[in-house]
Parts: C-alpha cells; sequence; structure tokens
C-alpha cells in the first residue's frame, strides 16, 4: 500500500514537471512566431513584448487588470470542463452567461433594499438558476431524442444576447440610457481588494475550481462521472444512472455558465449593459480545451490568454495596432498547444 | 492433399521470418522467432492470449517494427515499414475485430482497397471483379448492401475478398473463427482449402485446438513470445499441441452438475411472455417464459443473433420488454432500471469486456468499483474506500479461484483474457445470485476459459442461478444444468444436457425441422 502510494506521487511530479516545460516552450514559441508577425508589420517586437509585459506582469496595476480579465474565464473554462467529466461538450457558455447575468440583475433591480449579506448570495442562486434553466433547454431535448445538442446550444448562443437587449430596451434601462440597466446598487456589488478592481468573483473561481478537482479526484460521484466519460455505454451496463447524470451534469455547468455572467455584472460593470460580452464564453471554451479539461491546466491557460488579451489591448493603444493582430496572437496560440508539439517525445506509456 | 502439400513445402518458402524479436514495455512480446511459410500451405499458429502471435503477424504487415530480425519474401530480405508497404509486397491481414467502413457498401469497401484504382470509380468494372473472385472461391457476398447491414460471417468474407482482389498471396487471418457461427466454420475451412490448392499461403492465428487440426497444414506453436515447436499436421495430436502451447498441466474442470440446485425452491428469476420490439439486427424475443433457479447454470444455446443480447439485455433492463413480466424472486421488476437490477443482485459478464463493460483510461482498481461505486462510497460519497474495493477483489479470487489481475494499471493495457477476468472478479463481488454470461469465454484462451467457467461452476456451487449464452458445445454440455435453444426470438427447445446431443441442438438452433433423418 505504501510503496504504491510512493509509485504514484513520483508519476505525478514527474509528470507535472513535463507539463510546465512544455506549457513554456509553447509559450516560448507564440513568442517568436508572433515577434515575426510584428516584424512584417513593421514594428519592433522587442518594444512591443516591453510594452505587453510592462501593462501586464510588469506593474502591479497591470497585473491586477489581468487578473480580473482571468475572472471569468476561469469561470467559464469550468462551465466547459464539468460536463466534459461526462463527455458532454458543452458550447453554450456563451448563452448561459448572458442568461445569468440577466437573472442576477432582476434580482438585483428587483430587491435592491436588501441587505449585501442577502442580496450577493441571492443573485448568485439567480444567475446560476439562470444559466442552468438555459443549458436544461439542449439537454432535455437531447435527452428525449429530438436534436442534439451541440447545435442546439450554439443557436441559443444567438438568442440569448437578443432576450437580454430586449429585457434591456423594453423594461429595465435607466432613465438616461437605452442600452443599459441602472447602475446597481453597492450592496449588489460583489467587493473588492486592494483599491483594484479584483473582486469576489476570484475567489468564489479558486474555489470552484478546486471543489471541481477534489469531486472528480476523490468523491463517489467524480467517479461516475469519469466512468462515464471514459466509455458511457459501459457505464450503463455498469447500473450507473447514465442519463440523469448527463442532465444533471449539462445544468451544472450552465449554472456555472450563469455564475460567470453574475460576477460579471455584479463584479466588474454592475451594470447590465447590451451585448456586454463579446465571447468570453467562448474564450472559456477555447481555454478549458487548451488545459484539457484539467483544473490546474485551466488555472495556467486562463492566466495566459488574460495576459494576451490584456497585453493586445495595449499594443492596440500604444502602437496602433488592429484589433485583428490579437486574433492573430490568440489563434498561434490555440494552434501551437493543440499541435502539442512533444519535446519529451510522443507518449511514454 | 496432405502429401501433395507436403511436397509443395519442400520448394522455397515464400515468407521466412529470422529472429523477429519485438519487446513492448516490460514484456518481450516476440523473442528471436524463426519461421518460414510456404506457398500452398495453411500455416496455423497456435498458442495462449499474449503468446505473440497477434504481434509477429502485425510485424510480418508492417503495423508493428520488429527491434530486431529480418523479414525474406522468396529469400530476399525486404523492409516492411507499413501496412502499405506490406500489401505492396503480397502480405494481406485480415484483423481480429474486422475493419471496415460501415457506412460504405460492400463493394466501395472493397474498392478502397485496390491497389489501382482510379480516380473515377467504375463500380460495373469492380462489382464484374468482385462476382469473378466471389464465384471462384465461393465468398458469396451482395456487393450493394452496407456493410453495416450485412452478417459479421459475410463481413470476413468481404475482408477475404479485398485481400484476393488487392492480389495479396500471403493471407494473414487473425481468430478467424471466432466471428463465426459453428455451422459457418466448415464452409469457412472450404474457402481456405481452395485457395490453399491455388497457391495461396495462409497464416492462420488461431487458439481453438479443433480449427488447427482440421485444416492446418503445418502448425507452429508459440508459447510466452518464443516458437515452441513446428510440427506437420499428421504429426501433430492434441495431447502434443498441449504440451507445447502450455508449460505446465492444464487443469480439468472439477464440475459436479446439478447437485446444489434446492429442488424445491423459488425460481430465482421468471420471465413470463416476454417480447421485446426490433433494435438493430438481432431478433426480438417472442413470448419467451423462461425459469431460472437458484444453484443452477441454464445454457442458451443458438446461433448468435437469435435473440440472445436480447434476452440479456432485457433481464438486465437495457432493453425495455414490450410485453410480459419480469419476476426476481417474484418480485415484479419488469421496469426496473439497470441500477435497481444490480441492487437486487444481478450481474452480468458480457462477450466483449472493453467496449461493454470497461472504462479504458481507468486503472483496473477503478473499474472494480464501478457497478458497486455506493458499496465503496464514504462519507455521504465525499471519499472512496479503496482499501475495501481490493479487499473485496482479493476475497472473490480466493473464493473463486480466480488468478490475480493487477490493479495499478490502465485497464486499456490489459490483454483480452486479463481483462475478461478483471470483469469476471468484479462481477463476481458481493456473490451475486442472478449471473449473466454472455459469451464470456469468447477470445479467452483455455486456460482463461477453464478458470472462468470454474468461477461460474463456483458460483453456482454457493447458490447463484447462471444464465449462460454460449455457442460453445463444450460449454454449454459441460457446465449448464438445464439448456434451452433459441431461434428466431424464441425457445424451441429444452433439455437436460445428459439426454440430449448436439445434433439435436444444432439442428433446433439453425431451425430445421427435418432433424431425425439427419442425425447419424
Amino acid at each position: 500500500m505504501i510503496r504504491k502510494t510512493e509509485k504514484n506521487t513520483l508519476l505525478q511530479s514527474e509528470t507535472l514537471r513535463d507539463t510546465v516545460v512544455r506549457y513554456v516552450l509553447m509559450i516560448l514559441m507564440v513568442i517568436v512566431f508572433f515577434g515575426l508577425i510584428l516584424l512584417i508589420y513593421g514594428i519592433n517586437p522587442i518594444q512591443s513584448y516591453k510594452d505587453i509585459f510592462s501593462s501586464t506582469l510588469g506593474s502591479a496595476y497591470g497585473f491586477s487588470e489581468v487578473v480580473v480579465a482571468m475572472i471569468p474565464m476561469l469561470i467559464t473554462a469550468l462551465a466547459v470542463a464539468i460536463p466534459w467529466q461526462v463527455g458532454l461538450i458543452n458550447v453554450g457558455g456563451e448563452g448561459q452567461l448572458y442568461i445569468g447575468a440577466a437573472f442576477a440583475t432582476w434580482g438585483a433591480l428587483t430587491f435592491s433594499s436588501l441587505p449585501a449579506y442577502i442580496l450577493l448570495p441571492l443573485m448568485i442562486v439567480l444567475g446560476m438558476l439562470g444559466g442552468a434553466l438555459w443549458s436544461f433547454i439542449p439537454a432535455y431535448m437531447k435527452a428525449i431524442g429530438l436534436v442534439n445538442e451541440t447545435i442546439t446550444a450554439l443557436l441559443l448562443n444567438s438568442v440569448a444576447p437578443k432576450l437580454v437587449g430586449f429585457l434591456i430596451f423594453g423594461y429595465w434601462h435607466s432613465a438616461m440610457d437605452t442600452v443599459k440597466t441602472a447602475n446597481f446598487v453597492s450592496a449588489a456589488r460583489l467587493p473588492t481588494f486592494f483599491g483594484t478592481r479584483i473582486h469576489l468573483g476570484l475567489i468564489i473561481a479558486l474555489v470552484l475550481l478546486i471543489c471541481f478537482w477534489f469531486v472528480m479526484k476523490y468523491t463517489r460521484w467524480g467517479l461516475e462521472m469519469r466512468s462515464i466519460g471514459g466509455n458511457s455505454h459501459a457505464a450503463l451496463r455498469n447500473g450507473l444512472p447514465v442519463k440523469a447524470y448527463l442532465i444533471i451534469v449539462a445544468c451544472i455547468g450552465g449554472a456555472i455558465g450563469g455564475l460567470a455572467g453574475m460576477t460579471q455584472v455584479s463584479g466588474f460593470y454592475g451594470v447590465l449593459v447590451n451585448n456586454f460580452s463579446t465571447g468570453t464564453g467562448f474564450m472559456g471554451f477555447l481555454i478549458c480545451w487548451l488545459a484539457g479539461g484539467k483544473p490546474l491546466g485551466i488555472l495556467l491557460m486562463s492566466f495566459v490568454v488574460a495576459v494576451i488579451t490584456a497585453g493586445g489591448n495595449m499594443l492596440q493603444l500604444t502602437q496602433d495596432l488592429p484589433y485583428a493582430v490579437i486574433n492573430i496572437l490568440l489563434a498561434f496560440t490555440l494552434f501551437i498547444v493543440l499541435a502539442r508539439p512533444s519535446f519529451f517525445g510522443r507518449n511514454k506509456a | 492433399m496432405q502429401n501433395s502439400n507436403a511436397s509443395k513445402t519442400t520448394g522455397e518458402p515464400s515468407v521466412s521470418l529470422r529472429g523477429i524479436t519485438k519487446s513492448f514495455p516490460g514484456v518481450a512480446a516476440n523473442d528471436h522467432i524463426d519461421l518460414d511459410i510456404y506457398g500452398g500451405e495453411i500455416h496455423a499458429l497456435l498458442g495462449e492470449n499474449g503468446a505473440g502471435k497477434s504481434v509477429l503477424m502485425k510485424i510480418l504487415y508492417g503495423f508493428y517494427h520488429a527491434d530486431a530480425g529480418e523479414i525474406l519474401l522468396d529469400g530476399k530480405p525486404v523492409s516492411i515499414q507499413s501496412p502499405h508497404d506490406a500489401r505492396n509486397l503480397h502480405i494481406g491481414m485480415v484483423f481480429q475485430g474486422l475493419n471496415m467502413i460501415p457506412v460504405l457498401n460492400v463493394w466501395e469497401n472493397i474498392a478502397l482497397f485496390l491497389p489501382d484504382l482510379k480516380p473515377m470509380l467504375d463500380y460495373k468494372r469492380i462489382e464484374h471483379r468482385i462476382t469473378e473472385m466471389s464465384e471462384r472461391y465461393n465468398l458469396k457476398v451482395h456487393p450493394h448492401k452496407r456493410v453495416s447491414e450485412i452478417s459479421i460471417g459475410e463481413q470476413q468474407k468481404v475482408e477475404i475478398l479485398k485481400l484476393l482482389l488487392s492480389d495479396a498471396r500471403v493471407l494473414i487471418l487473425d481468430e478467424p473463427t471466432d466471428v463465426l457461427a459453428p455451422h459457418e466454420v466448415e464452409a469457412f475451412f472450404g474457402v481456405l482449402d481452395s485457395l490453399r490448392k491455388d497457391g495461396y499461403a495462409i497464416i492462420l492465428i488461431t487458439h481453438k485446438m479443433k480449427d488447427v487440426l482440421e485444416c492446418a497444414d503445418r502448425i507452429s506453436v508459440l508459447r510466452g513470445g518464443r516458437l515452441a515447436g513446428t510440427m506437420l499436421r499428421d504429426e501433430a495430436t492434441e495431447e502434443k499441441l498441449i504440451s507445447l502451447m502450455f508449460e505446465k498441466e492444464v487443469p480439468g474442470l472439477k464440475t459436479k452438475p446439478g447437485e446444489s440446485r434446492d429442488k424445491g425452491a423459488e425460481p430465482l428469476l421468471e420471465l413470463r411472455d416476454v417480447a421485446t420490439g426490433t433494435q438493430g439486427a438481432g431478433s426480438c424475443l417472442k413470448n419467451v417464459n423462461l425459469k431460472i433457479y437458484p444453484g443452477e447454470i441454464v445454457g442458451v444455446a443458438g446461433v448468435s443473433g437469435n435473440g440472445q443480447k436480447e434476452l440479456c439485455d432485457v433481464i438486465l433492463g437495457m432493453e425495455p420488454s414490450t410485453g410480459g413480466k419480469k419476476l426476481l424472486y417474484g418480485k415484479d421488476l419488469t421496469n426496473a432500471s439497470i441500477g435497481t437490477m444490480r441492487k437486487n443482485k444481478v450481474a452480468f459478464i458480457p462477450e466483449h469486456p472493453m467496449s461493454m463493460a470497461t472504462v479504458p483510461f481507468m486503472t483496473v482498481l477503478e473499474n472494480m468499483s464501478l457497478t458497486k461505486t455506493k458499496r465503496y462510497a464514504r462519507r455521504g460519497g465525499f471519499s472512496v474506500d479503496w482499501e475495501a474495493v481490493e479487499a473485496d477483489v482479493e476475497e472473490t479470487k480466493e473464493r473463486l479461484e480466480l488468478p490475480p489481475v493487477p490493479l495499478y494499471r490502465l485497464a486499456k493495457t490489459l490483454s483480452g483474457g486479463n481483462l475478461q477476468r478483471m470483469v469476471i472478479t468484479r462481477e463476481m463481488v458481493d456473490n451475486p445470485e442472478l449471473i449473466i454470461a454472455s459469451y464470456f469465454t469468447r477470445g479467452l484462451d483455455v486456460q482463461s476459459t477453464i478458470a472462468a467457467r470454474q468461477a461460474l461452476v463456483k458460483a453456482r456451487e454457493g447458490g447463484a442461478a447462471v444464465l449462460l449464452v454460449s455457442e460453445d458445445f463444450d460449454e454449454l454440455f459441460t457446465i449448464s444444468d438445464r439448456m434451452v435453444v433459441l431461434f428466431g426470438g424464441e425457445i424451441v427447445g429444452e433439455f437436460k444436457p445428459e439426454d440430449t446431443n448436439i445434433y439435436e441442438i444444432g439442428y433446433l438452433m439453425t431451425g430445421s425441422e427435418v432433424r431425425h433423418d439427419t442425425e447419424n
């Protein structure tokens, strides 16, 4: 028994080291390739990287902004990673984010007189409920054999922003402005730390990440979920309630997606703006994919993507680069990570 | 025929393997193997699971690369880096699981494989070639049917046609008779015989003694990755081959049929007029009435596809019944979920342990816990007691005298025999009361088969009821206490093994009406 544990930790530390080295090398490749693009565009890549560095990791303020950008990415990545464990591909993150934000906003506007310690949990519950309901639609339709869940979820992604827009224009807009609601009362705002824009969403995200890791690794439900993801047919024959799991886990994924929306409106914006998210939900999908659904990988990749987006925004301002260049940078990252270059030889079994 | 053949084998071998060595992490799969294959012979490669037969042939087919050794074709050394190289050298292989694209037609599957396929498909010409070849060797297929619609026996014919039409001269067949029903095997050997007469070199990978003795010209036995010996068919006897295959004596099966059955007991499982709707390719069940008592093994004979899968799945709760009742200990569980059936101590040992019972990327220990996750959950589910799983495995292994399986390896790295052993061990944990075993020794070597059957017999002695679906008459006659025959989704006969014989069962299985005239 003891010998086994030793062997396990040894194995794990080896793969961990390999993983870290692998990701560092991949990031270096991205830096070199993107530098070439910048050269072609006639910009000094060294200066650009200096700018990116000083505006992100090089200063306390820059770092705090990276963390702020990372929060929704972490949560939406989790919204993808959880259903991933049972073999479901949650492409509906963007829709869940919007609906979660709308539900939370309804709470914030309706119960604005409640104290924060009641209002915030209520908004969290509402946001999660909204996201869960939104992902229940494709999951249920799939379960009764109507439509493929991926296509439904994708289509619902374009419905959700329109629905939120309708709610804002029709009912919730402020007296001054038709494209957004009135600013939330302070009790409906997630607290921020250290005088930065980092809000409680970070703690929520990290706690969720740890819970996710714990549940998958140590609990009975994690075991059952992994077995469904690993071979759903065998799991069914082994007597696991596969269908129930699929629907429930899809809803949990949706709930986390909704929570991402809630933290954005309550922690970051403090108001619900029409079309407030441009692809945060998709970014979560990307991150989860890059990280292979692993908790540590999600943390790492969220951080990298946050640095890229924050740094890219900075380049856009200082070097007068078009926004498309940031997409090139992101696409490079995606390409290199998905190609998974093998620095240590492939598949050492 | 044996003589004419022996004279042929005196010439130059068409394939020579010299000192082939291949090791996988931790195991030497092939250890300096020398082998000669001649044109016009059926060369059987016999050995237990994991003896290295498939690996050796996959090296010849370019699927694996040997660590050392060389391959000579007609005396000239060649380098085979990929199956593509092998096909160019006229070597073809039919894999154990067959290897076709189910949504394409038969002729499309064959066309895909043709070395001289033109950019524009001339299906008339291809069809003509298929028909010509299939008539010549009596390999009747339907070129316009989808592969997913044809039986597995016909799929195998298509695989062989594929090789013949791509001008293969060396045919490697990996466990070809595994997927065939008993009555198809004979026709299959007829095909092999006519191929041999036309000078094809045929390598037959198998672990079935009967196949070997029936159709091979020469027999090579592999054991533990080494060549244990090669002999002509005429020199070979079952005893000799077995002593080459196994180092130690094969223990016989200890069984005392029927003793453990309690005569006055209630039936453990009762099916009353159970019927199913059409699902997939098999027959649906029609008015099946079946009682299984504690302490007996009920054998289900039949050609596969006659309702066996449906019968097992209905009992397990995998497939809904469209009529009738299913009673367990007199309790109506007709619409119970698989989870409920399992909670009522129903166990299931499937024919494909990997796809039907295993999560490949989990360890064996984790897989062992999957049918009883609640039993092993601690603190309300927040932790899993792996030591309890291990203890259960250990206890079951002792009780049923099963050989051990490695617990900390990924399930996907286990050999077929080990994997089935894992599933059998898992299903036997906590003394199940009803065991459904479906073709559960298919693909196992002699020793594993005996161990697996022994486990069932032990479970019966412990009072369990067993439903044993099988195509293996040996298996059915040695361990069943009672046999039923399934044909077209109906039970067409019920016997005690000592009151019947293979012929009677065989005729019922094939739905033949004139069975007494031909019985001799």
